[in-house]
């Protein structure tokens, strides 16, 4: 690295750490912004407007009340002492899979649906790629009252299908997105389409930390209890930070609500694990960081998946919820400064970590989680004896139509 | 004046300028060049479309047109160097409609110039907004191409009189909230939005989303410049019938 390239992601790293980002325009140093057509510009100067009442007593007291006694906050922080013994490291699970609905994503839902209602709005409309975000998007409106429209690919719906059906019983209408790859790229496209058609009295709940401005620092902000809750659990329980803290990071919601309470916190590595899938090549993998180069798409310029003509290409994971082409921006500028560390792990890798949590602390993360526990492993073999926090996103149980086609595959033939 | 304005203000026929939307390389990529020109002998100007994978701006009919051109191998580079060896001599003034990602993927350093050689007079780009534009505004004033700027029903007076200041070529005025590709029912507040823009614009005005017939183009005749026809358009290509003739049948019957 050259030695003013060095002091200008230094600069960005400062600016990062005391909270300068997103500046006025919506940017991470050179990333995030607003690309979006003029008919939903006035809509997100709305938005932007609105995010002044995450600073609100009245709005964060009613957020704060919905997390614990609906949705089951603060989550536990569990000392995982098979992990840690079969690691030989110090190895504690951050249980967002015992949020209610079964994954992080309820945080963010929730804070969203309640400022939907702030403004105004008549329906709420998500995407969803696992259906994570579907689901807890679809409770949060069940909760508030409001009508829900949840759009999903078609090939997630089939590997997904039981989360079709728990919207489907809170009341949501879950439309199939049939176009593009029919995954969560596709149903973003989708999304977008209906909010562009109803501006005024639609409100677009994006599940992760992307789309254009204010949307990654939203979700940011509302998934941010992750870290603040665990720091301060490990706090009392280890009287310690943590050497490592890791997550999965496909747009990377529950990465940032992790990583941002310990940015300040320097000997805290860092650690973001992208879906690897079956290798490197376009179209094998979702590793925007590792694979991809800058570009828009959604509303936000970031590291993309694209080839050489600007097209986004297809991604491929065997976790739906890290199947997308692009990372939050956020990321791209930790990444950039170096303060977060990303690697891809692959698909056969994940499973085998989701089988090893199995047997050793009886608990089924989701897969998407399961590359976080991979890739924290990994890192634990050069850091004996460390102390390492890994976020555990979701719980697995709606993977296991994934599983039966392949750990389970396997094992039944062994037996 | 651009020649995106000129050939607006100078329409040839009675009634507002026609702008017609076809997708690059669309129906086949051999014939494109054809196609081409007969619509821009129909039409007052052409509006190309750069396939996109993600065109969210885009109905259903642009996102099958875009998807057909880019299994072709459709790209903006296929596209200028085409124009490029075309030698050019369409009737109507040529405007490159394309979402922002294919531009940075092609370079904004060498995008300005290889427009001017494929006969482009200015660029529409639906997901880069005013706040976003400056590079791009800036990098094509160098070879004097326009940026179309968009002014939608939700834009706010105030800015609305700003997007009439910064706009080249036209002011795009979307007649509805939405995608393209439906039908605008066209109330008689549109229709007096539409003349509040014109009176604040230094640039033409012309209104698109939801144009498929004649009777809608008459209906806007005395409160815009211009109307933009695209998704009905390639609906037509797509039926395989003519389209200049097409473009011809949206104008108003002459009086008398």
């Amino acid at each position: 690295m050259n030695a003013q390239l060095e002091h200008t992601t230094a600069a960005l790293l400062e600016d990062e750490v005391a909270g300068r980002y997103p500046d006025a325009r919506g940017r991470y140093g050179p990333f995030g912004g607003r690309y979006v057509p003029e008919t939903l510009v006035a809509p997100l100067e709305r938005l932007a407007d609105a995010c002044r009442l995450l600073r609100d007593e009245g709005f964060l007291a009613e957020f704060s009340a919905e997390l614990r006694a609906w949705a089951g906050r603060p989550t536990a922080l569990t000392p995982a002492r098979g992990l840690s013994r079969r690691w030989g490291a110090e190895v504690w699970l951050k249980r967002e899979d015992l949020a209610h609905t079964g994954a992080h994503k309820i945080n963010n839902a929730i804070g969203q649906v309640q400022l939907a209602k702030r403004l105004g709005a008549r329906r709420v409309i998500a995407e969803t790629g696992a259906g994570q975000h579907g689901v807890a998007t679809a409770a949060a409106c069940a909760r508030l009252g409001m009508p829900c429209t949840v759009y999903m690919g078609a090939l997630d719906m089939e590997r997904q299908a039981p989360n079709v059906g728990r919207m489907r019983l809170m009341g949501a209408t879950v439309v199939a997105v049939l176009n593009g790859d029919r995954t969560l790229r596709a149903a973003v496209d989708e999304a977008l389409r209906d909010w562009v058609s109803d501006p005024d009295g639609t409100y677009y709940c994006l599940g992760s930390a992307i789309g254009p401005h204010p949307y990654p620092y939203l979700v940011r902000e509302l998934q941010s209890v992750i870290g603040r809750e665990a720091r301060q659990q490990l706090l009392d329980a280890a009287g310690r930070l943590p050497d490592a803290a890791a997550a999965c990071v496909g747009g990377g919601s529950n990465a940032i609500g992790l990583f941002h309470a310990f940015l300040a916190d320097r000997s805290v590595a860092l650690l973001g694990f992208e879906a690897g899938g079956r290798g490197s090549g376009l179209g094998e993998n979702a590793a925007s960081i590792a694979h991809g180069r800058p570009g828009v798409l959604h509303g936000c310029y970031s590291q993309l998946l694209q080839d050489v003509d600007g097209q986004v290409q297809e991604t491929h994971s065997v976790s739906a919820g890290l199947d997308y082409p692009l990372v939050g921006p956020e990321h791209a500028l930790l990444a950039l400064t170096g303060r977060v560390r990303y690697e891809a792990i692959a698909d056969d890798v994940a499973l085998a970590a989701l089988a090893e949590c199995c047997a050793a602390e009886g608990i089924l993360p989701a897969i998407e989680s399961a590359h976080a526990l991979a890739g924290a492993r990994e890192w634990a073999r050069t850091h004996a004896g460390a102390t390492i926090l890994v976020c555990l996103s979701g719980r697995g149980d709606k993977d296991l139509k994934t599983l039966e086609a392949t750990l389970l595959a396997g094992a039944g033939a062994a037996a | 004046m651009n020649a995106i304005s000129a050939a607006i203000r100078g329409a040839r026929h009675d009634g507002p300028a026609l702008v017609a939307y076809l997708t690059a390389g669309y129906p086949r990529r051999e014939t494109f060049l054809a196609t081409l020109n007969d619509i821009a002998e129909a039409a007052d100007v052409v509006e190309i479309g750069v396939p996109f994978s993600d065109p969210m701006a885009d109905g259903l009919t642009i996102q099958r047109s875009s998807r057909v051109a880019l299994a072709q191998g459709v790209s903006l580079g296929w596209l200028l160097e085409t124009l490029d060896g075309s030698g050019g001599g369409f009737k109507a003034p040529l405007l490159l409609m394309s979402y922002l990602n294919p531009l940075l993927a092609y370079g904004l350093g060498a995008l300005p110039a290889a427009a001017r050689r494929a006969g482009i007079s200015g660029f529409i780009v639906p997901d880069l907004p005013l706040e976003e534009c400056m590079e791009l505004k800036a990098a094509l004033s160098r070879e004097d191409l326009a940026l179309v700027q968009f002014v939608a029903p939700t834009t706010p007076p105030e800015r609305a009189a700003e997007l009439g200041a910064a706009s080249e070529g036209f002011l795009y005025a979307l007649t509805m909230n939405g995608i393209t590709g439906q039908d605008a029912a066209l109330p008689e507040a549109t229709l007096a939005w539409l003349a509040r823009l014109r009176a604040l614009a230094a640039v033409p005005v012309c209104a698109g989303f939801g144009i498929r017939n004649a009777a809608q183009v008459a209906r806007l005749a005395p409160h815009v410049d211009g109307v933009i026809v695209g998704s009905a358009l390639v609906e037509v290509l797509e039926r395989g019938e003519d389209a200049g003739a097409f473009v011809h049948g949206l104008r108003p019957a002459r009086a008398g």
